[in-house]
């Protein structure tokens, strides 16, 4: 706090409005906070079991899973990229583990979650190397295997379905499973999320990431092995989005062709929402987890609200374009101060 | 990238020594899109006895008609350096929006250029954000992709809306009098070809082909660089809820999901069509190519009963593959650079360490 403090008393000469744009840029996870706050106090003032044991469960363990698919998706957007690709990703592995599941019931659980990552980091491994040593846009790449991956998935899932009953019961205990009234989903996420907010903090390859981000030119005149580091990002995403896919089969306890269709809109929409810049270059997996977490509950409370549900795709996109809209117009009101500040100090 | 001329049409410097530029005429991309054509011809051929029958034509333009309309403004913007994903939801909810309206009463006319109207909205929200307000066109369209179909959705959640008057559903599904040719490929022909003329034989068309080459030279050229990309996507907008109102009109109903997913479709055509994904390079007759390859590959893999699930295996494919392949050569000289360079170090190295001996 006591940069927050130093933050204020550099930044007081300057104009307020600029003041408070750049406390909105910099502290974009407090922003995310607020306005989970005041979604959920006033859902719960319409409706007070917005707030039960219950609901707030379900509302973690929903957003557990998009905040999962968040911290891949911000590593890939963080050196400017982009993957479309993880609902496929998720569905495929999802659709894997319940097949082996369905012809092997006592596979450990490790082989599992082994075979879920595998399968993960496999599509992972296809779109770095396109991407990286083809030098063909993420977008179109990732465009692309979002279709395969799922036609590949229709293909061998048919019109078949694993459900819940050919599913081993300490596995489906990780989809609804409590410690202390807090879902395991919940507890993997919030571990999930702390190890890779440490990683992207702390570890040079992680910086790398950024460093692409900001400027691919200057980082590949710094010594930062662009190529290699941007397809790391790749094979994380798919691999992140691969176990997710495991973890998706538990809560949801079956299984189709058409698993996880639309979810790289919504953790698109969850990763841009929570402050990472979609030129890339900066964001934090925090903040992607926290608007996870934002669009979850404002989906939920618009269905405690007698909103219809079918409306949270057209809130999912509205948040999506607000977020980008509204990052660009702190950027511009930023970028003077961030200068001017600067030159001072220089 | 001088060095893809030959590969990538549409670029009025020749750059090219005289040997490739010779060459250049065989290897140029449309020449690769007709044998591909050729190769999805024969492959139709050889599944149906039906496939090369002259009704067929109808089939086959009947799948692609919408797809096709939409592939022609996405081409110029592509041209441009800037992208559109939301084709497709713009489909969808003017669909939706025409239905409805339909429904409450109003006479369908009116309903159908409302529903050409909310596309030219749309499309100029995209062209509002990318333009205005300074935003990749890339993440705004992924945004109002959702959007637009979230709010189509919302409209109509579940059901469907029908029971247009017979006379007008019926332009969906009975070909041109006289010909095998459905409406919409008619319509598509007629923008093709304003389209080609526009983009190759205007000031506007080498406006547009300047600024995908090098946006602030063009803006210093006296281009008006933002206004003409408005415009570009309110014509987007515009002509996909055409696509919707004929899209409703052949399936005579009209539902949220109508054509979701097609945007792979039109994206592959574009860049299929040899169209640059960096900007700055493309003709039209490149597009109407792939236009007639995914029409014929589409029909091919149907008749051939390959669900329409595992043909997006390939049409994903073509989309990786149109991609890439410009990109071979490239790729080649610069694994090729690696290489020598890789070996002349070493030689070096060698070399070094015998002087130091």
């Amino acid at each position: 706090m006591t940069t927050l403090a130093e933050e204020q008393k550099v930044a007081q000469p300057r104009a307020s409005s600029h003041h408070v744009a750049e406390l909105l840029f910099r502290f974009r996870e407090l922003g995310i906070v607020l306005a989970l706050v005041i979604v959920v106090g006033a859902t719960t003032i319409d409706n007070h079991l917005f707030l039960s044991a219950t609901s707030v469960q379900q509302l973690l363990s929903g957003a557990a899973i998009v905040a999962l698919l968040a911290i891949g998706e911000t590593i890939v957007v963080v050196t400017r990229n982009v993957d479309l690709s993880i609902g496929s990703v998720l569905g495929i592995s999802a659709y894997a583990v319940g097949v082996l599941y369905r012809d092997h019931p006592h596979v450990p659980l490790l082989v599992v979650f082994l075979l879920a990552l595998g399968i993960g980091a496999a599509c992972g491994v296809v779109n770095g190397l396109i991407v990286t040593v083809a030098r063909v846009p993420s977008l179109v790449v990732t465009l692309g295997t979002l279709y395969i991956i799922r036609g590949i998935d229709g293909a061998w899932a048919g019109g078949n379905q694993v459900n819940a009953s050919m599913l081993p019961e300490s596995f489906n205990k990780i989809g609804y499973g409590t410690v202390a009234g807090i879902p395991y989903l919940g507890i993997i996420a919030i571990v999930a999320v702390a190890i890779a907010t440490y990683a992207m903090r702390t570890f040079r390859t992680a910086r790398d990431f950024y460093a692409i981000g900001s400027d691919p030119a200057a980082a590949r005149l710094a010594g930062i092995p662009v190529g290699p580091r941007v397809f790391l990002a790749f094979v994380l995403s798919g691999g992140i989005a691969g176990v997710a896919g495991a973890i998706w089969l538990s809560y949801f306890g079956s299984v189709d062709a058409i698993a996880g269709v639309g979810y790289e809109f919504q953790v698109i929409a969850a990763v841009v929402v929570g402050g990472v810049a979609i030129f890339g270059g900066s964001g934090t997996v925090l903040g992607a987890a926290l608007g996870a977490l934002l669009l979850n509950t404002i989906n939920s409370a618009l269905v405690v609200v007698n909103v219809s549900s079918f409306w949270s795709q057209a809130v999912a996109g509205a948040l999506l374009v607000a977020a980008i809209a509204f990052d660009r117009l702190i950027a511009l009101r930023v970028a003077p101060v961030l200068r001017t500040r600067r030159r001072a100090r220089g | 990238m001088a060095d893809l001329d030959d590969l990538k049409p549409g670029d009025e410097v020749p750059s090219e020594p005289p040997v490739w530029r010779s060459l250049g005429v065989v290897a140029r991309w449309e020449t690769l899109l007709l044998v591909l054509l050729g190769g999805t011809i024969a492959y139709g051929a050889a599944v149906s006895p039906y496939f090369l029958q002259s009704s067929n034509l109808f089939y086959i333009c009947l799948n692609v008609g919408e797809i096709a309309i939409m592939a022609l403004p996405l081409t110029l913007i592509v041209v441009t350096g800037e992208i559109d994903l939301s084709v497709a939801s713009m489909l969808g909810l003017a669909g939706v929006l025409m239905a409805e309206l339909f429904k409450h009463g109003w006479p369908i006319w009116p309903a159908m250029i409302a529903a050409v109207v909310l596309g030219a909205i749309l499309g100029a929200v995209n062209g509002f954000l990318v333009t205005r307000i300074g935003l990749p066109s890339l993440a705004v369209t992924i945004g109002t992709l959702t959007l637009y179909r979230g709010i189509a959705q919302g409209i109509l959640p579940t059901d469907t809306i029908g029971g247009f008057p017979a006379n007008l559903a019926n332009i969906g599904v009975v070909p041109i009098p006289g010909t095998h040719l459905p409406y919409s490929i008619a319509f598509f022909a007629v923008l093709a070809i304003v389209f080609a003329v526009v983009l190759h034989a205007t000031p506007l068309g080498r406006a547009i082909f300047a600024i995908g080459a090098g946006q602030e030279a063009a803006f210093f050229a006296g281009i008006r660089v933002k206004r003409i990309k408005f415009w570009l996507f309110v014509l987007s907008g515009m002509l996909s809820g055409f696509a919707g109102v004929l899209w409703s009109l052949r399936f005579a109903s009209a539902r949220y999901d109508s054509g979701v997913g097609m945007e792979l479709f039109v994206v592959t055509i574009v860049l299929l069509g040899g169209i640059s994904i960096f900007g700055g390079r493309g003709t039209i007759a490149g597009v109407v190519v792939a236009v007639a390859v995914l029409g014929c590959l589409q029909t091919a893999l149907t008749a051939d009963l390959i669900p329409a699930q595992d043909q997006n295996i390939v049409v994903g494919g073509l989309l990786l593959a149109s991609v890439i392949v410009p990109n071979a050569r490239d790729l080649y000289r610069r694994a090729r650079t690696r290489l020598r360079s890789a070996e002349a170090r070493r030689h070096a190295a060698a070399a070094a360490q015998a002087e130091g001996q």
